[in-house]
Parts: structure tokens; sequence; C-alpha cells
């Protein structure tokens, strides 16, 4: 991922109206579409076919109490959406958790990144210790934080900030976004030190010494060399993070129950499917989610990220 | 002074990480706590510890869902790399600029909230027969990880040497060829990493396996939140769960690390 | 399996054989289900399988499953726990979609007449009037009014309950304040605010955001407030005087004398806080005294005092809830189904769990008899009486003070009242957080009620 340049700078030297070229390239192009083919028909098959359902729901007056009254509804499902007044702050809200999990995690993981590059003694049960997070199943953890952590009585956190003097907080009444987040950093941190860690480890270490041996001091060193050379590993774990945080909802089902505006889009199609029960009015949510996470996605995907914008093979 | 800022440093370092480390390092120690003990605040440390909560928590028939989490994990992590390796070479063999297009119709699916679609699926299943079925929820978590696993693998086969596969192509190599003996060896720590996220995130889903299984294609996540006991004092109990279901996948994750990190940074360490 | 391997094989080979290998593995791991299973009340084998939420009474009901499978070899119960949540999730998208995973299923009060009418559930009445010993007469006609559709029973209750008031006697004494029978919820919250100190709550309240959560309490405070959620036409009073001051007094009481973190609070919450004596009073489900006085497990056990649920303008107050057993319409072994129903809800089960487990441990509130056997009046001295006399004196018909156009008490027996409920509570809760005012939570939840109340029209 880091260096998607080096294919560019090969297939280069080919260019030219040289005919083995051209017979390579057509061959390439071919064998690519079969490569390519079974995982786009299983994704298809597998995405999209209920995609087309939801579509179809979508547009269906269809209450699983009332069974006896589906009938065709038209547009009325998603005038509903946007009138019903819950759309928009579970978007805000998604966008808020996703963004502050995927900035704090960033943050962390660089910080825990920079720690763990540095030789000292046990530095791989560090490492070790510090992936674990991540690896915990949401359900889990969530159960665990509510239970073990964050509980105001018997809860270690409020424990811990006890012994240093602090009153103990109400963490899921009075600060159930900061509730979300924490716990979304906690466990993403480790994979966005992964993939920075990578990056730091892949630095080309005579290039550094020889900068250190210029004179340059450790901060300009990691400010004009390391920051730069970090880019694209910082790129490619907020987009991998983002897609995975986006879709939220263990913890705000076992913890916060979607209030104080922890009403994520996840938890707010889950509410409409099955508290709702009203199968129409969740598709048609679910279609508008879709449409605007993916624009936004595309947006950002175009804008932010130099790996879709000119990363490409040439 | 040199050597005291590096004390220093690394005694910070390993502060943050068993900061970051405590609630899993507590929650292995209160499951080996008795329930009172488990529930007493201020916090006890000198107790007696035994496995007895681990005994209760296979006796409440967890093999079963183990079994379940196994399979599906393993098998969509299996389909996962068959689709996705390829897809991943020929999209990086390709010098089109359509592949941005394919590759990001991919990832797209990945935004699809599972919530949305999810009574579609549950009625698509129904129809053809296969809720409660774990086959199904495997191919639905291979569905789930492949738009990672293609966009993981492109990155990796991008960073192979062109002049090694045309080298071959001169030798006469077919494409199988090409890409068993070629290619894989160069990926394999890229491969590793993409195995083990499917793992990760087919072993770690709950919602899906919630609402589309019943009893016998159950997984765990699931059943974890029955053991938050009406009657109280379920700290321990729960603790032993948690720290069963989570274990396969953290003996994986420790197991693999080194190909982990390797595995991300591919392109640079060539 | 490596990649290696696999691809010289070819791909879709390996993945073919790759699923069928495993899956041959897992088939055998874990049983298969129960999908070989025909008939039920032949000669073969059957195996039912029981959805059912993660209540105390329904662990008891899964250790002593062994009992029944063994007096019926033919038959083996495999039970699926869940948290009330997920149960709901689950066994709603089953049912209403025909689906038949499940041959018995755990329902409450209120979705009961609404999946009876729907034609979802099974008609119980005619298996269990054939057997004269099971004594449908015996079960609580409070409980079962609300399960019946057309006088048939189509669910049997595991165990009902109402709410009650309960209250640590040492707290109480070492403040000199004595507990009246049936307190009034001005002299309550008097109570709380002397028993608050920095580490004990006055009082223990649900505030976790959802319909049977925090308005569990709630619609009954609003009901004896004078409140309630429709009048007779079904126009909401979710904004109106009695509702405002309800859910004013309860944020109130809460804020001044209730436990930190309300919004996390349900009944296991409760259950623990109380255990540990760090709450005075608790307002909850009576079946909450049969935990408490439990000695092998409950720090309080014999130190716990139970009175009538706190009233204001009605001379009782306290919820009707049971959670009941019932046979989906789709179930493929029904005879089998209702022979398991009937064992777990007769009264040799009583007995079988009263000798096994402890007599604190019998499923209250389903059968008036169980109030009659000499040992569980020992072993309960202490909230059975109350339990009994609550439950009968419960009206589901009229809770408040003005005439209600559903059966019910803190539910209302419309399919959108569960989302209604939830998201009135989504409001409130922020209310009890400080984030809005009781007023503008309130006003926004009289648009919600009123859009459901119009569909009743």
């Amino acid at each position: 991922m880091a260096a998607i340049s080096s294919v560019k700078a090969t297939s280069d030297t080919h260019n030219g109206p040289d005919v083995e070229y051209e017979k390579r390239r057509r061959f390439n192009r071919r064998v690519s579409r079969g490569l390519v083919a079974p995982a786009l028909i299983f994704s298809i098959a597998l995405t999209q076919i209920p995609f087309v359902v939801t579509i179809i729901f979508s547009t269906l007056n269809w209450n699983q109490l009332r069974p006896d009254e589906i009938r065709f509804a038209g547009f009325q499902n998603f005038v509903e959406v946007f009138t019903g007044g819950d759309f928009l702050p579970a978007l805000w809200s998604t966008v808020l958790i996703t963004s502050s999990s995927v900035i704090l995690s960033l943050v962390f993981g660089l910080f825990l990144a920079i720690l763990l590059d540095r030789k000292f003694p046990g530095r791989a049960a560090a490492r070790t210790l510090a992936i674990t997070p991540f690896l915990v199943m949401p359900a889990a953890a969530a159960l665990i934080w509510k239970w073990s952590i964050l509980d105001v009585n018997v809860g270690m956190l409020n424990w811990g900030l006890g012994l240093i003097g602090i009153d103990p907080v109400a963490w899921n009444t009075d600060l159930p976004v900061v509730t979300i987040v924490m716990l979304l950093t906690w466990q993403y941190t480790p994979f966005f030190m992964l993939i920075l860690l990578a990056g730091l480890q892949s630095q080309n270490r005579e290039v550094l010494e020889a900068a250190s041996v210029d004179g340059a001091g450790a901060v300009r060193t990691f400010r004009a060399m390391t920051l730069p050379h970090l880019r694209q590993y910082a790129e490619i774990s907020t987009l991998l993070g983002t897609v995975m945080l986006v879709q939220v909802f263990d913890p705000i089902a076992i913890m916060t129950k979607g209030t104080g505006g922890t009403k994520t889009l996840s938890y707010l199609l889950y509410e409409r499917a099955f508290i709702g029960l009203d199968v129409g009015q969740a598709a048609a949510f679910g279609v508008v989610t879709v449409i605007v996470t993916i624009g936004i996605a595309t947006i950002a995907l175009r804008t932010m990220f130099k790996v879709f914008v000119d990363g490409e093979v040439k | 002074m040199r050597k005291l800022t590096g004390a220093l440093l690394s005694g910070f370092t390993w502060f943050w990480i068993l900061l970051a480390f405590f609630p899993i390092g507590w929650m292995v120690f209160t499951s080996l706590k008795t329930e009172t003990d488990a529930a007493t605040i201020p916090p006890t440390f000198a107790v007696p510890l035994s496995f007895d909560q681990y005994r209760e928590v296979w006796d409440r028939d967890f093999a079963p869902y183990l079994l379940n989490s196994l399979f599906a994990s393993i098998t969509s992590t299996i389909l996962v790399l068959a689709i996705a390796i390829p897809a991943a070479y020929g999209l990086s063999i390709r010098p089109v600029r359509k592949v941005q297009d394919v590759l990001f119709f991919f990832i797209s699916t990945r935004f699809l909230p599972v919530a949305a679609a999810i009574l579609p699926l549950y009625f698509i299943l129904k129809t053809i027969g296969l809720l409660d079925n774990v086959t199904a929820l495997a191919l639905l978590y291979g569905a789930m990880n492949l738009p990672i696993a293609v966009w993981m693998m492109r990155s990796f086969f991008n960073d192979v040497p062109r002049e090694i596969t045309e080298a071959g192509q001169v030798d006469g190599a077919n494409l199988r060829v090409e890409i068993t003996r070629l290619v894989l060896p160069i990926v394999a720590p890229g491969v590793a990493a993409v195995a083990l996220i499917s793992f990760i995130f087919a072993w770690n889903e709950y919602f899906l396996a919630l609402i589309l299984t019943s009893d016998a294609a159950r997984t765990l996540p699931p059943y974890l939140a029955s053991f938050v006991d009406g009657r109280g004092q379920f700290l321990a109990v729960l603790s032993a769960a948690s720290t069963m279901a989570v274990f396969p996948v953290v003996l994986a994750g420790w197991a693999a690390q080194k190909q982990l990190v390797r595995g991300l940074a591919m392109g640079a360490v060539k | 399996m490596t990649t290696r391997t696999m691809w010289r094989f070819g791909v879709p080979a390996a993945v073919t054989a790759g699923v069928m290998t495993l899956a041959a593995c897992s088939g055998a791991g874990t049983g298969g289900g129960g999908e070989a299973t025909a008939g039920g009340d032949g000669g073969e084998s059957v195996e039912l399988t029981l959805a059912t939420v993660n209540n105390p009474q329904m662990k008891d009901m899964e250790e002593l499953k062994s009992t029944f499978e063994s007096e019926h070899p033919d038959i083996k119960v495999k039970f699926v726990q869940m948290e009330e949540g997920d149960l709901r999730a689950a066994v709603t998208a089953d049912v209403a979609s025909g689906a038949g995973q499940y041959d018995i299923v755990t329902v409450g009060a209120y979705e009961v007449p609404q999946w009876a009418q729907l034609g979802w559930l099974t008609n119980l009445s005619p298996a269990l009037e054939a057997d004269a010993d099971y004594d449908v007469a015996d079960l609580f006609p409070a409980v079962t009014d609300a399960l019946s559709v057309d006088g048939d029973l189509y669910a049997v209750p595991f165990y009902g309950e109402s709410s009650i008031l309960m209250y640590n006697k040492d707290l109480f004494e070492a403040a000199g304040l004595t507990m009246p029978d049936h307190p009034t919820w001005t002299e309550v919250a008097d109570f709380a605010k002397q028993l608050k100190t920095d580490d004990t709550a006055g009082i223990c309240l649900r505030g976790k955001p959802g319909w049977g959560d925090l308005f569990a309490p709630l619609t009954t405070v609003v009901n004896t407030f004078g409140g309630q959620w429709y009048d007779t036409n079904w126009d909401a009073q979710v904004d109106a005087q009695p509702f405002q001051d309800a859910v004013n007094f309860y944020v109130d009481l809460l804020a001044d004398a209730g436990q930190s973190d309300p919004v996390s609070y349900s009944f296991t919450e409760c259950l623990n806080l109380v255990q540990s004596s760090k709450a005075a009073m608790w307002y909850d489900a009576s079946v909450a005294a049969s935990i408490l006085e439990d000695e092998s497990t409950s720090a309080v056990a014999g130190s716990m005092g139970y009175v009538h649920a706190p009233v204001e303008k009605t001379t009782e107050s306290g919820w009707l809830w049971s959670w009941n057993l019932a046979v989906p319409n789709t179930t493929k072994n029904q005879v089998a189904a209702e022979t398991f129903v009937k064992w777990a809800t007769s009264k040799e089960y009583q007995q079988l769990v009263g000798e096994t487990l402890g007599w604190t441990r019998v499923p209250p509130g389903a059968r008036v008899s169980t109030y009659s056997i000499p040992e569980y009046e020992e072993a309960a001295a202490a909230f059975a009486p109350l339990t009994l006399d609550v439950m009968n004196a419960v009206d589901p018909k009229m809770p408040g003070v003005s005439p209600q156009p559903w059966v019910g008490v803190q539910y209302v027996t419309i399919p959108e009242f569960q989302d209604v409920g939830n998201q009135v509570a989504q409001l409130v809760a922020d209310a009890i957080a400080g984030r809005t005012t009781v007023e503008d939570a309130l006003a926004k939840g009289q648009t919600i009620a009123q859009e459901a109340g119009d569909k009743q029209k």
C-alpha cells in the first residue's frame, strides 16, 4: 500500500509502441477480468441482492404486527424519513462519533507507535499487550466496560479516579458520547498503531542516520522526514478505521441505548426494524443511509486520499 | 543523562501499555475470583483464585457455540482469501483506469449498514431455507470481509516487482504457476495479515449472528450476553465467559503479530 | 489448509471442498439442530428449541429440564437464552415471518394478545383443559386475562409479578424512620432525601431508556398521579399536566436522592446496588424480593422490608407483568411443545423447584396455589402475602383514575407502543441527565405518541 508508485516506475520503462507489450496488455486485461469476476459476482450476489430487496421493501407499507395491511406505499416511507426529524440527528451522531474515534485513535496510535518504535526492555511483550484491545470481541468489550470498568459503584475507573481525588463520574448519564468514543478509541487505537508502526519501521534507517549525522535535531528529522513518510500509512489506517467504525452498534446497544446523542445510523436502523417493527420504514431509512454514506464516502475518498486520486496504476 | 532519559521513556511507554491493557488484564483476574470477591469495592487482590468460573461456563453448553464460531470464522476466511487473492492480483496487473471504479465498488459495499439489510436478508434466507445455517453465516461474513481483503491484497501485489512476473512469463510459466510460485511467496505476510483481519471480524460479529441464527448455528457473541444474570453477582462468570470467547482470536493475533506488522508494512520492506 | 495448497487444486474446488468438509465437521459437532425430527408424538425423539429471556427463573428451568427429559425420554429441550431486547428482536422476526425456528417462545404479557389475534400462537386451551391435573383455574386470573383472546389462552404464565417498594430496614432504623404499609410518593420522596448520603442512594429507580425499563415504573407513577398515555379517544396525554407532574416528580426524585448514573440503571443494576446495601429503597418488580431473600446469594436477606407500591391519587398502584410460555403456530412439534409448557407451569414443577433449588426460588405470581404451599409460605413469609395481595388488587383495565381503551398497566397493547415508549424514554433520559427539560421532552413525546394514537382511530 505504501509503495504503490513502484509499479508505475517499472511499467513506465515498457512504454512505447512495443508489439510484445501490447499483446501483454491485452492478455493482462483478459486475465484480469477473469480473476476479478468471482469476487465481483460473489460481492454482488451477497450485498446487492439484499439491497435491491431493501429498495423494494422501502416502497411498501408493512408493519410486522399488521400483516393484513401490507400494500404499496410509493414514496410515503421516504417522506416520513425526511419529515420525521430522526435522520439528521442520527447522521450527525454517526459523523461525530466516527470522526472523533478515528482522530483520537490516530493520535494515540501514532503516540504508541513512536514509543514502541524505540528499543526498550520487553518491547515484544509490550507490543503484544498493546494490540490486544483490537482483538477483543466488541460485545465482550462493551459488557466488561459497562459492568467492570465504568460502573459507578464497583467500576475500576471511578475507583481509580477516587484515588487521585476526583469524584465518581456518571459516565452513561452525563457523558454518553464520551463513553462511546472512549471505548471505541480504546479498541481501535491498536489497529492504527499497528499500521503506523509498520510505517515507522519501513523508514530507511540509513537516511535517518545520515540526517542525524548532518546535525538535524530529532524533532526536525521527525517533521521533515518521518511525518511525510507516514502520510500514506495514516491515510490507509484512517480509511480502513472509518469503514469499520461507521457501523458501530454493539456498545450503543449494550451501554447507552441511543440516548444523549449516541443514536447513530446503525442504531436508528435497528430501532426502526426491531422496535418499530416497520419493515417499510426501516428499509427506507436503510436506502437513504446507504445513499448518503456512499455520497459522503465518495467525496471523502476522492478528495482526502491520495491513494484514490493519483495513486492508481497508470 | 542519556541513560536516564531512556529509562524514563521506557517506563513511560510501559505505563501507557499497561493502562491500555488494564481492562483485559482485569477481566482475566476477575474471572479467577469468586463472585463475592469480584463485586467487592475497593477491589480485592489477595484472594483465593480458581478456575471454577471456567468450569461453570463450560458446563453451560459452551462447546457448540465455540464450534459454530470456529466454523463460521475459518470458512469465511478461507473463502475470502480464495476469491480476494485472484481479484486483487487481477486488479494489480490491469493497466486501466477502471480499476478505480471496481475498487470503489468493493469498498462501498462495506458501507452498507448491516442493520438496513438485515430484514431483507432474513426473508431471503428464510425463503431459501438457510436461516440458522452456519454455512450461510460464513458466506455472509465472507462478503463482509471481501472489500477490505481485496483492498489490502491489491496494495501488496502492487509492491511485487514487475520483473519477477515477467521473467516467469518469458520462461513460459502459466498464470497459476506465476501466481503460486512467484508472487504468493513474496506477499505471504500480507496474506497472513488479511487472513487474520478477516478471522477477527468474523469471530467478533454479533448482529447478523443474533438475528439470522437461533440454535444450531448460533455463535459466541450473542451467547455472551446471557451471562448477565438477573439474580445479581455475575461479574466473575461473565469475565470467565468473555475471556474464553476472546481467547482464540487473541491467541491468533499474538501469534501472528509479526506477520501483521510486516504484512501491513509490505511495500517498504522488500 | 494453506493458501498454497489451495491454489494447486484450483480455487473453486478448494472452496467447495473446504466448505463441505467444515460443514460436515460442524454438523457433527453441534448435533445438527432439530431438522431431522418430525411428528413429535410418535416414537421418534424430538428436540425442542426454546427461546427465552435470561432471567433467573428461566435459568432455573434450564437447570431442571433434565427431570422433564428423563420423564419424557423421547423429548429433548434446547434452551437459547437472550437478553430481553435481543429476545424480542429475534423472536418477533421469527414469529412474524413464520420462519418456525423456535418450538416454544417466552413472550411478555404485552405481545401475547397482539400475536394471538394475528394467529401466530397456538391456542393452548384445548390441551390444558384436557388434562384435569393441570388445573387451569388455579392460574392468576389477572394474569391470564391479559393472555386470552375470546376466552382462549394463547400463552401460560411462567411467572408473574407486580411492583412493590422494598426498603432496607437497618438503614431505616438507623435514621429513626418508619415505613408505612401503604406509603405515598410524597412520603417516599421525603424518606429518600433523609436517607441519601454520599455513598448510599435514598432510592434506586430505573433510568435506562426503554419502554420495559424506565417506563415500567414511571408509567405506574404517571397512573397514580392521574395521568395516562391515551384517553378513550386514543388522544395522547403525554404533555397533559398529570403526566408532566409525574415525570417531573420522578426526575427530581432521582436528582435529589437517587443513585448516581441513573441512565445506566434497570432491574439488575438496582438489584446489585440494593444487595450491597447502597440503596435505602427500591421500587421495582415484586419478583426481586425472592432474589433478595435468597440466603445463599443475597447479603441483605432478612433485613429487607416490603410494602405496597407508593400511591398518590389512586388507592393502589403497581404494575402487572408476566413472562409466559407460548407455542408458535409454525412449530412442527406442537404436541411435544405443549407437553413441555404444561410441565414447566405445573404444580409439580413448583414442588420440584422448591425441593431441589430452595423454596424462595419457586416462580411466583403464576398460580394462586403457590401461596398456600406451606414450605413456600414459610420461606417467603416476608414478601409472599404482599405479592398475593397486590396482584389481586391491581386493575389492569383501569390502573389510573381515568378509563383507558386497552387492558394493561404499564404498557399499551398497540403494536406501536414499544417504539413510542422507547423514544419517549430516550427523551426522558435526556431530561434525567439534564440535557433537556421535562417539558420539552414530553412535548416531543406527545407528537410521537399522537401519531401512533391516530392509527387506532
